[in-house]
């Protein structure tokens, strides 16, 4: 059956069935293919999107869920927050086989913009779903202060 | 970063045949064209392995090097990059010889082409310093040929011309041209038989932090493809159930209802289980689900792995009999050991790699003419193996090497099991690409493991205090089906341990089982560098010497200055021997492989029984160190990855089943236990060594020593805090 599904600020149209995980819509039907597959049941994270502002794993929600809200991915990420962190990253060579940036990104978007200067341990809880096999977390928590600095700076 | 080259326009190809002409008749030889003089065994193989296929064109400064008409530097990769930041470090090499301006160099990943860059194998952290003198040369015979256009235009000595940022001057005259506008003469100019390098205190860009990854844009906005997002016209997508157990065989399936799952295509036997080709992936998944399977178990592995583990220690101490080798002989080691013997057993799992893109493949095969897109690290095995899978000649294979969403050596098996898995998918849908996905499960139970492995050792301390006697036993699987095993018993043999032990027996024995195992990074030393080093910080306890001071005097008597040199800055970088707060210990552990030594300092401390590690001071002794920047990542990588399986690592089996299937059962280090680490690279003139691995192995037995010095209980399974 067809679903509307709201994806950065367009309306699309899908036809497949309201239980198919979110994940594979956007992958399979829509092309974003900047949202990873990694686990399928919510454990690293590579797949995170937001939902109305929340960061979700996308491989966990259903479409027919999805319907409901506005849907954010890595290709819509725009805004102050998003051009800071994607400087940071770059500045600090964050990525390694970069596979979990997208999902690092979007859940570290959603962290800035509700809290413009968290902590470690603000970062630590907020990041601590998304895995990194190449374990660049360091240089990610780095990356988000400085994301943070700079739109401190900023306003 | 995958842009494909460009394609050959009929002036390129007249330069080209014009300058095989000049190959051809010797008067040129060298760097710029590795690969092509005549007779070269390279040419030969290369001949066959692009017989059919189209002719290489290496353009005027070789395969490595590519100049576009406004000066534009690119410069091919001809490794995979698998996030260990090789593209960054091989194309400085060029770069710095060539004089370019770094910042707006391009790196472009090769496709596979056994003529122009001969075998494309991304392993064993070997790319730096096998490519060192390669490319530098590569480099600095391209700057030459500027250099030359240059003197000749101006009618100035070639002495007097400088190279900066793609600049050619000459100061004395004010004269500068760019690359760009002596593109042209350059490239009429022969290459030189022997550039000349640059000695190293004339580096510009080598060793600066200026060399940084160039992938970090496409990496940091979701831009990046993987072979996860690879779509091609009319693609299907497959799914492949495996046998549960090792060594399982397909009895026989009931594909009714899934042929039933919308958008499921086709559903049949391959020679690893039931494919199920689908539209999209949801619908491959389902289909597969729906499938019902009869397995026949009669030759496959049933036990548990506590049945293994048993059976390991009895081979160990000869209570099983299986053929060992030795690897290590000094002294009568018939005699028994006499005096104050000292005994430990360590027991090691089964790891999976677990790289966030978890595996696949597209493949599409049209007769004789196969395309393949992977993350592939072994690509000319893999260009052979598909061909062989394909039933054609390697030649007709054009193998797109797509970066991968990591390894740690699962993408590069000997096998190539899932690429040749999906080239026999291929081969049965007419002519329509495959994409072979893998689920999570799938490939943390699908084997190729670190392999479980058990270390005994009985060692008798002299009279100084060092050991005088070692007698060292090793079971662990081969990881390559012949010879004798020195991948896992690399790390023991040679160790600067031995320096003063006048016996000294060591064997290996290498049991058969169905599970299969792999290269996991840092391969044997993955677990030999756990054993020798925390067995040394309980034989320094034994002597009443403090484990720094303990591993100096060994160092002193094997003549191990590396390992002294890093000893040192360790101490001294890392406080060793200064007081921490209350409840927390610092272990140290040191290891040299791949050419590089590293040492690492952990800081520890038990949370109410939960291991916490703060901080990690490494040292690191890597030569030449290209690129600090990556240096520093791959220690920080390593550590991460290391501790991931030191502290919850394991692959169980439970009659034959592996129980750990996804990351809630197979749990990597996640951010909140991520230590911070602080890398400190020893300047050095030698050349650049791996780095890709070596800072895996020492993080384990690091921590195992603070835990040891914090507790006095020696560590005597990994992961910490669970029986084997």
């Amino acid at each position: 059956m067809t679903h509307s599904l709201f994806v950065n600020g367009r309306l699309h149209s899908v036809d497949t069935d309201g239980d198919a995980p979110l994940l594979w819509v956007l992958r399979d039907h829509l092309r974003l293919t900047g949202t990873k597959y990694g686990c399928g049941k919510a454990q690293c994270g590579a797949c995170t999107v937001h939902a109305d502002g929340q960061p979700v794993r996308s491989c966990s929600l259903s479409l027919a869920d999805a319907a409901t809200s506005r849907i954010e991915t890595i290709e819509g990420a725009a805004g102050p927050e998003a051009e800071a962190l994607t400087a940071a990253w770059v500045a600090r060579g964050v990525p390694q086989c970069g596979f979990c940036q997208s999902g690092q990104l979007m859940s570290a978007l959603a962290l800035l913009r509700a809290n413009s200067a968290p902590t470690d341990a603000d970062i630590d809880a907020a990041m601590s779903g998304n895995l990194c096999r190449c374990a660049t977390y360091n240089r990610i928590r780095a990356g988000i202060h400085d994301a943070a600095a700079a739109l401190g700076d900023r306003s | 970063m995958t842009d494909t080259p460009p394609s050959d326009t009929p002036k390129r190809r007249f330069r080209l045949t014009r300058r095989r002409m000049i190959l051809g008749s010797g008067l040129v030889g060298g760097a710029l064209v590795v690969g092509y003089t005549a007779m070269n065994p390279m040419q030969v193989g290369g001949a066959l392995l692009t017989a059919g296929g189209p002719d290489f064109d290496p353009g005027p400064f070789g395969p490595y090097i590519r100049i576009d008409a406004d000066g534009g530097v690119a410069i091919v990769n001809p490794q995979q990059e698998m996030g260990q930041g090789i593209h960054a470090a091989l194309a400085a090499m060029i770069a710095e010889e060539l004089d370019a301006d770094w910042d707006t160099v391009r790196v472009v990943d090769a496709r596979v082409n056994f003529a122009a860059y001969g075998p494309q194998m991304t392993a064993g952290s070997h790319a730096v310093a096998y490519h060192w003198d390669k490319l530098r040369k590569t480099g600095a015979a391209a700057r030459s040929m500027f250099v030359d256009a240059a003197a000749l235009r101006w009618q100035v000595p070639r002495r007097l011309i400088t190279v900066q940022n793609g600049v050619v001057s000459h100061p004395q005259s004010n004269r500068s041209a760019s690359f760009a506008e002596l593109l042209t003469d350059a490239a009429r100019h022969a290459p030189p038989r022997e550039p000349v390098l640059k000695r190293p205190e004339e580096f510009r860009l080598i060793g600066t932090d200026r060399v940084r990854r160039k992938d970090c844009g496409p990496k940091s906005t979701g831009r990046q493809v993987y072979t996860q997002d690879i779509q091609r016209p009319d693609m299907l997508v497959a799914m492949v159930a495996h046998s549960p157990r090792f060594g399982g065989m397909l009895k026989r399936f009931d594909d009714r209802d899934a042929r039933r799952i919308k958008g499921v295509v086709d559903v049949f036997a391959i020679e690893t289980g039931v494919a199920v080709l689908a539209q999209d992936t949801l619908a491959a998944r389902r289909g597969r689900d729906a499938l019902r399977i009869e397995w026949d178990d009669s030759a496959a592995e049933r036990r548990s792995s506590p049945e293994l583990t048993a059976w390991y220690r009895d081979i160990a101490v000869g209570r099983a009999v299986i053929d060992a080798t030795s690897f290590e002989t000094r002294g009568d080691i018939e005699q028994p050991q006499t005096g104050d013997r000292f005994e430990t057993t360590i027991d090691f799992p089964y790891l999976a790699h677990a790289p966030m893109e978890p595996l696949d493949c597209v493949a599409q095969v049209r007769g004789w003419d196969v395309d393949i897109w992977s993350g592939s690290h072994l690509a000319t095995l893999d260009q052979v193996q598909a061909a062989l899978t394909a039933r054609t000649i390697p030649g007709r294979v054009k193998l797109h090497v797509l970066p991968a969403g990591g390894s740690f050596g699962r993408r590069g098996l000997m096998s190539c099991d899932y690429l040749v898995e999906c080239v026999r998918i291929a081969r049965r849908t007419g002519h329509r690409p495959v994409k072979l996905m893998w689920t999570r499960e799938d490939e943390m139970t699908g084997g190729y493991y670190r392999p479980m492995v058990h270390h005994q050792a009985s060692i008798v301390l002299g009279a100084d205090g060092l050991p005088s006697d070692w007698r060292h036993r090793i079971v662990a699987q081969r990881l390559i089906p012949v010879g004798d095993n020195p991948q896992n018993s690399e790390g023991v043999a040679g160790s600067p341990y031995f320096a003063a032990a006048n016996t000294l027996d060591c064997r290996i024995a290498s049991p058969e089982l169905p599970v299969s195992v792999s290269f996991w990074r840092s391969v044997g030393h993955s677990h030999t560098a756990m054993a020798m080093e925390h067995i040394v910080d309980q034989l320094a306890r034994r002597a009443r010497r403090d484990p720094a001071e303990y591993r100096r005097a060994l160092y002193q008597k094997a003549g191990a200055t590396g390992r002294l040199r890093v000893l040192e800055a360790l101490c001294t970088r890392a406080g060793w021997g200064k007081p921490l707060e209350d409840g927390w210990a610092r272990g140290m552990a040191l290891h040299d492989c791949f050419g590089t030594i590293v040492g690492q300092v952990a800081e520890v401390r038990l949370d109410s029984g939960r291991l916490v590690v703060r901080r990690v001071v490494a040292v690191v002794d890597c030569g030449i160190a290209v690129s600090p920047d990556q240096v520093a990542a791959q220690m920080e990588g390593g550590i991460g990855f290391g501790l991931s399986a030191a502290l919850h690592g394991a692959i169980t089996l439970k009659d034959g089943v592996v129980q750990e299937d996804n990351f809630d059962s197979y749990a990597p280090v996640r951010m909140d236990e991520m230590p911070l680490v602080e890398t400190h690279i020893l300047p050095s003139t030698r050349p650049p060594t791996g780095m890709g691995e070596p800072g895996v192995p020492p993080i384990a037995p690091a921590v195992a020593n603070a835990l040891f010095a914090l507790t006095g209980t020696p560590t005597r399974s990994l992961p910490f805090g669970r029986q084997a």
